[in-house]
C-alpha cells in the first residue's frame, strides 16, 4: 500500500471507538513541547469538564520524531451549551479553533464523539502500528496516505483532518484555495495549516451544520454544474443551483480533488466537476467502500457485488441505518497526497 | 501676445510620395493640413498638430510622419519640457490646462509589478479548447446564507436574492455620456454589449430614446447634475449607477459646454439647447453616508427594488472605509475608479494629482469588507487602468467581480490618446457631437471592433485561468495566492496583500 505515497503522512478516522463516553466529545491533541501541554491544558480546564484524560497508547513503529499525544473527553463547562447539541459544538468548534490559532506547538486535530483521529509522519501502516489501531473496534474507517508537496510532512499536517466528528480525507491540489480561504476567513475560520484540506473541512462546517445545507446539496456547491447545464433545468431547480452558486461561488472548490467525508452517520466521496481525479464506490453485502484507486479496494475485499465511478461532481453517498446496530463494515480509502 | 510654445509635434511629408489627393486635409479636424494653391502643394501647420495619427492612417501614398519636436529647452529633469510649457501656457492664457483621457505619468501601475501563476505537476492546468471555462460573473448584493427548506416534494429556496447583473464575460463598459461622445459612438457600445452578454454604461447624459431598445444591457448614471433623470430613464436600464466621482477627476464637477449642446443633447439631457452643462462638484443632497442610503434607497423605490444600485467612487485615500459606509449604506455594486481612469475633459493638474492607483485602492476595499463581514452585500467594479486581458484578470484575482474599460474600448474604436478629447474636434469622430465628423464612427462596424475586443479578451482570460486550473471565474475571485508581485516594496506587498515571487 505504499505506492503513492511517500511516508511523510498517513492517518485514520475511525468512527465507533469510545462507546463509553459516546455523549461527549473527544479531543486527541499532540504537544511538541512542555509548555504548549501546559497552556493548552490551562485552557482545556477553563472551557472544558474534562471527564477523563490519558496519553494515547502508543508503542514503537516506524515514524518520524513523534510528538506527545495526549486524549480528553469533556464537555463544554458554559451552561447555556447544555441543553442544546448544536450551540455545544459551535463551543468547541471554536475553541478549538482557538487553541490551533494560539498554541504554536500545540494542535487538536480531533474533536468529534465516539470517534477519534490518529495520524502522523510515517507510512499508514506504521501510524496504525504506532496507535496499536489493532485494538480498537469502529463501524467506519477511513485511512489516508500522504504525499505532501504545499506543506512539510508534519504530524498536524497528516490526514484525516478533522473538525466535530467530521473527518476529511483528500487527495489533490485545489486551484482555488486562495479564494476558498478568503471566503472562510470572513465566516471567522481561522485557517492555520495552509492545506485545502483544512479548507474542505472549514467549508463542510460551515455549510452543513451552520447553514443546515443536507450534503447532497454542499457537492452542488463544492463541484456546481456548469452554467450550460443549469441554464437547460427545469425553473425550481434552474433557480436553486443558480442562486446556489450566486451566493457560494467562493466555496467552488477548483482544480483537481477526490475527497472522502466520514460522518458518525455515514460516509460520502466527491470529486471535483470534471473529475480531474479518481474516485470508486464499491459494495459487498453490508460493506460500503469508497477509494481513490479500486487496487485499494480489492485488497481489502478481492471479491465486489457492485463497483463503479461516479461522475465528476456527482457525491456518493453511504448512510449507516443505525450506527449502534454496529455491523462493524470496514470501510477504508486510499488516498495519496493533501 | 506672441505665444513662446513650440509645436509639440512636426508633420512631415514626404513629397515625392504626396499625391496632392488632399485627404489629409480632410480628415484634420484641426486644420493641421492645408493646400498651398501658388505652390499647388500641401502644406502643414505644425502648432495645430495634435498626433493622432488620423491623417497618417488614411494617407493613401503613407506620404505622411509625425514627430516629436527635436526642438527641446536645455535638459532638466526637474523642470520638464512639460513642465516648461505649462507655465508658458497659463502666462498666456490665465487659465486651467485641460486635458483628456487617463493620467499619463509614469510609476503609478502596479498591474506591471503583478505576475500570474500557472499549474505545473501538482495540479493540472485545464485546455480551454477542450473544457468549458465559466466567466459568467453575476453582479449584485448576495446573501450571507441561503435558507432551503425541505418537504415531500423536494427543496424550496426560502431565500430571495437580490437583483442581479448577469454578465457573459468580467468586462463592462464604462460611463461615457451623450455629450463627451457621440450618439453613433454608444449605439456601437450599447449593441455590442448586447452582443457579448455585457452591459455599457451610458454616463451622466441621459439615455437617447433611439437605445431605449438596448435597455437591458444599459446601465444609467444618476450624477451630480441629474441630467435626463426621469421615471422611464430609470426604469429602463439593467441597473442604475449614482457617480460620486471619477478616478480621472476625484473632487471636481463636469463641465460641457454649450456649443456642444445641440438639439438632441439638449433634449436627452432635459436641458435647453446651447446652455453650458454644469455637473456640480459635489452631489447637493449628499453631503453624508446617510445621505447616500437615501438616495440609494429612493431609486430602489423608483424601480421597485428590481434594479441592483451601483455607486461609483474615484479611488482616493481612504476608499476603504468609504466602501465600508457604502456597503453599510445598501449599494449593491461597489465601482472604484482609479487615478489612471479616463475623463473627456479635466484639469491636467487634478487629472494627474489627484487620488490614488485602482490596485492599492481595490486591495484594501476588498480586504476591508471581508475584514467587515460585508463582502458578500456588494458586487465591486475596478475601473481606470485596464489596458489588457491580464490586467483584468489581476484585477479580479485582487479581489474584484468585473471591470469596466473605457479607454480600451475607445482605442479599439480608433482612439490614439492624443488627449485632445475636450476640444470636441476629435479626429477618430469619437470625443466629438459634429454631426460631419460623428459619421466617422458606423455604429454596425464599430460596435464590430468592440465585440472582437471583447471575444479576444474573453479567450486570453479562459487561457490564464486553465492554466491556473481554474474553470470557474469565481475561483479567481480574491484569489491573491494566483498573484506574485515583483520590484515591491514590504508596505507595497503588504496592501496588495500579494506575496513576493518566489515565496
Amino acid at each position: 500500500m505504499r505506492e503513492r505515497g511517500n511516508g511523510l503522512g498517513g492517518g485514520f478516522a475511525v468512527y465507533g471507538i469510545y462507546p463509553e463516553y459516546e455523549d461527549v466529545y473527544a479531543l486527541h491533541a499532540m504537544y511538541m513541547s512542555g509548555g504548549a501541554r501546559k497552556a493548552t491544558e490551562e485552557c482545556l480546564g477553563k472551557n472544558f469538564r474534562i471527564l477523563f484524560e490519558e496519553e494515547i497508547p502508543t508503542e514503537e513503529a516506524e515514524v518520524w520524531d513523534p510528538p506527545l499525544v495526549r486524549r480528553y473527553f469533556v464537555e463544554p463547562r458554559s451552561s447555556e451549551t447544555s441543553e442544546d447539541e448544536a450551540v455545544a459544538d459551535e463551543y468547541v468548534v471554536k475553541s478549538v479553533i482557538k487553541i490551533n490559532a494560539k498554541m504554536e506547538r500545540a494542535f487538536v486535530f480531533s474533536s468529534g464523539k465516539n470517534m477519534g483521529i490518529f495520524k502522523g509522519v510515517g507510512f499508514p501502516e506504521a501510524v496504525a502500528e504506532y496507535y496499536r489501531l489493532q485494538e480498537y473496534q469502529g463501524y467506519m474507517w477511513i485511512c489516508h496516505g500522504r504525499f505532501p508537496t504545499n506543506t512539510p510532512g508534519w504530524w498536524g499536517g497528516a490526514q484525516p483532518f478533522g473538525l466535530l466528528d467530521w473527518s476529511v480525507a483528500h487527495n489533490g491540489e485545489l486551484s482555488s484555495y486562495g479564494a476558498n480561504r478568503r471566503y472562510l476567513e470572513m465566516c471567522g475560520y481561522n485557517c492555520t495549516m495552509q492545506t485545502d484540506t483544512e479548507v474542505l473541512a472549514y467549508a463542510l462546517d460551515l455549510l452543513v451544520r451552520r447553514h443546515g445545507i443536507p450534503p447532497e446539496f454542499v457537492a452542488k456547491i463544492l463541484a456546481p454544474p456548469f452554467w450550460t447545464e443549469i441554464s437547460h433545468m427545469e425553473h425550481a431547480r434552474r433557480c436553486l443551483l443558480t442562486a446556489m452558486r450566486q451566493t457560494y461561488g467562493s466555496l467552488l472548490m477548483n482544480g483537481p480533488f477526490s475527497i472522502v467525508v466520514g460522518h458518525k452517520d455515514g460516509m460520502m466521496g466527491l470529486t471535483d466537476r470534471i473529475k480531474l481525479r479518481p474516485l470508486t464506490a464499491a459494495l459487498k453485502g453490508e460493506f460500503f467502500y469508497l477509494s481513490s484507486e479500486e487496487a485499494a479496494i480489492r485488497v481489502v475485499s478481492p471479491d465486489l457485488e457492485r463497483v463503479w465511478n461516479p461522475a465528476g461532481g456527482e457525491i456518493v453517498m453511504s448512510r449507516l441505518r443505525d450506527p449502534r446496530i454496529l455491523k462493524i463494515p470496514v470501510i477504508t480509502t486510499r488516498a495519496v497526497r493533501m | 501676445m506672441k505665444s513662446h510654445l513650440l509645436p509639440e509635434f512636426l508633420l512631415e511629408r514626404d513629397e515625392g510620395r504626396c499625391t496632392k489627393c488632399r485627404i489629409c486635409i480632410e480628415q484634420c479636424t484641426y486644420d493641421a493640413h492645408y493646400y498651398d494653391e501658388d505652390r499647388d502643394a500641401v502644406r502643414s501647420r505644425n502648432e495645430n498638430c495634435v498626433n493622432c495619427q488620423r491623417c497618417v492612417v488614411f494617407c493613401p501614398a503613407q506620404a505622411i510622419t509625425v514627430r516629436g519636436n527635436p526642438n527641446a529647452y536645455r535638459r532638466n529633469d526637474n523642470w520638464t519640457q512639460e513642465a516648461i510649457a505649462a507655465v508658458k501656457q497659463q502666462a498666456e492664457t490665465g487659465s486651467i490646462i485641460l486635458t483628456g483621457m487617463g493620467c499619463d505619468k509614469p510609476n503609478l501601475t502596479y498591474w506591471d509589478n503583478l505576475l500570474l501563476n500557472a499549474s505545473q505537476v501538482t495540479n493540472p492546468s485545464i485546455d480551454p479548447l477542450r473544457e468549458p471555462i465559466e466567466l459568467r460573473t453575476c453582479l449584485g448584493g448576495k446573501p450571507d446564507r441561503l435558507e432551503l427548506e425541505f418537504s415531500q416534494g423536494g427543496v424550496v429556496l426560502q431565500t430571495r436574492l437580490a437583483p442581479q447583473l448577469e454578465l457573459e464575460t468580467p468586462i463592462l463598459f464604462a460611463a461615457m455620456s451623450y455629450g463627451a461622445i457621440n450618439l453613433n459612438v454608444q449605439e456601437a457600445l450599447a449593441r455590442a454589449a448586447a452582443e457579448c452578454g455585457t452591459f455599457f454604461n451610458c454616463g451622466e447624459g441621459g439615455l437617447h430614446p433611439s437605445l431605449y431598445k438596448y435597455g437591458d444591457h444599459v446601465i444609467v448614471q444618476v450624477a451630480s447634475g441629474r441630467f435626463g433623470v426621469h421615471r422611464k430613464y430609470l426604469n429602463v436600464g439593467a441597473a442604475i449607477e449614482i457617480k460620486i466621482g471619477q478616478g480621472a477627476k476625484p473632487g471636481i464637477g463636469g463641465h460641457l459646454s454649450g456649443e456642444k449642446v445641440s438639439e438632441e443633447i439638449a433634449k436627452t439631457r432635459m436641458i435647453p439647447a446651447g446652455t453650458d452643462a454644469l455637473s456640480p462638484a459635489p452631489h447637493h443632497d449628499i453631503y453624508s453616508i446617510e445621505d447616500l442610503r437615501q438616495l440609494i434607497h429612493a431609486l430602489k423605490e423608483a424601480t421597485n427594488y428590481l434594479k441592483p444600485i451601483a455607486v461609483k467612487i474615484a479611488a482616493v485615500h481612504n476608499s476603504a472605509a468609504i466602501a465600508s459606509g457604502m456597503a453599510r449604506a445598501d449599494a449593491d455594486i461597489i465601482v472604484i475608479d482609479g487615478v489612471r481612469g479616463s475623463t473627456g475633459a479635466a484639469p491636467r493638474i487634478i487629472r494627474d494629482n489627484v487620488g490614488i492607483p485602482i490596485e492599492p485602492a481595490l486591495a484594501s476595499v476588498d480586504q476591508r469588507l471581508r475584514d467587515e463581514g460585508t463582502r458578500n452585500k456588494v458586487s465591486i467594479i475596478a475601473s481606470g487602468g485596464i489596458r489588457n486581458s491580464a490586467d483584468v484578470v489581476k484585477a479580479i484575482a485582487l479581489g474584484a467581480d468585473a471591470v469596466y474599460i473605457g479607454t480600451a474600448a475607445l482605442v479599439a474604436l480608433g482612439c490614439t490618446l492624443c488627449q485632445k478629447c475636450y476640444t470636441g474636434r476629435c479626429p477618430w469622430g469619437i470625443a466629438t457631437t459634429d454631426p460631419e465628423i460623428s459619421k466617422r464612427i458606423d455604429p454596425k462596424i464599430a460596435s464590430r471592433r468592440l465585440t472582437n475586443l471583447i471575444q479576444s479578451w474573453s479567450l486570453e482570460i479562459r487561457e490564464m485561468m486553465g492554466g491556473m486550473g481554474i474553470n470557474s471565474i469565481e475561483s479567481l475571485r480574491g484569489n491573491r495566492l494566483q498573484l506574485r508581485g515583483v520590484r515591491l516594496t514590504e508596505t507595497e506587498l503588504q496592501v496588495l496583500g500579494v506575496k513576493m515571487a518566489g515565496m
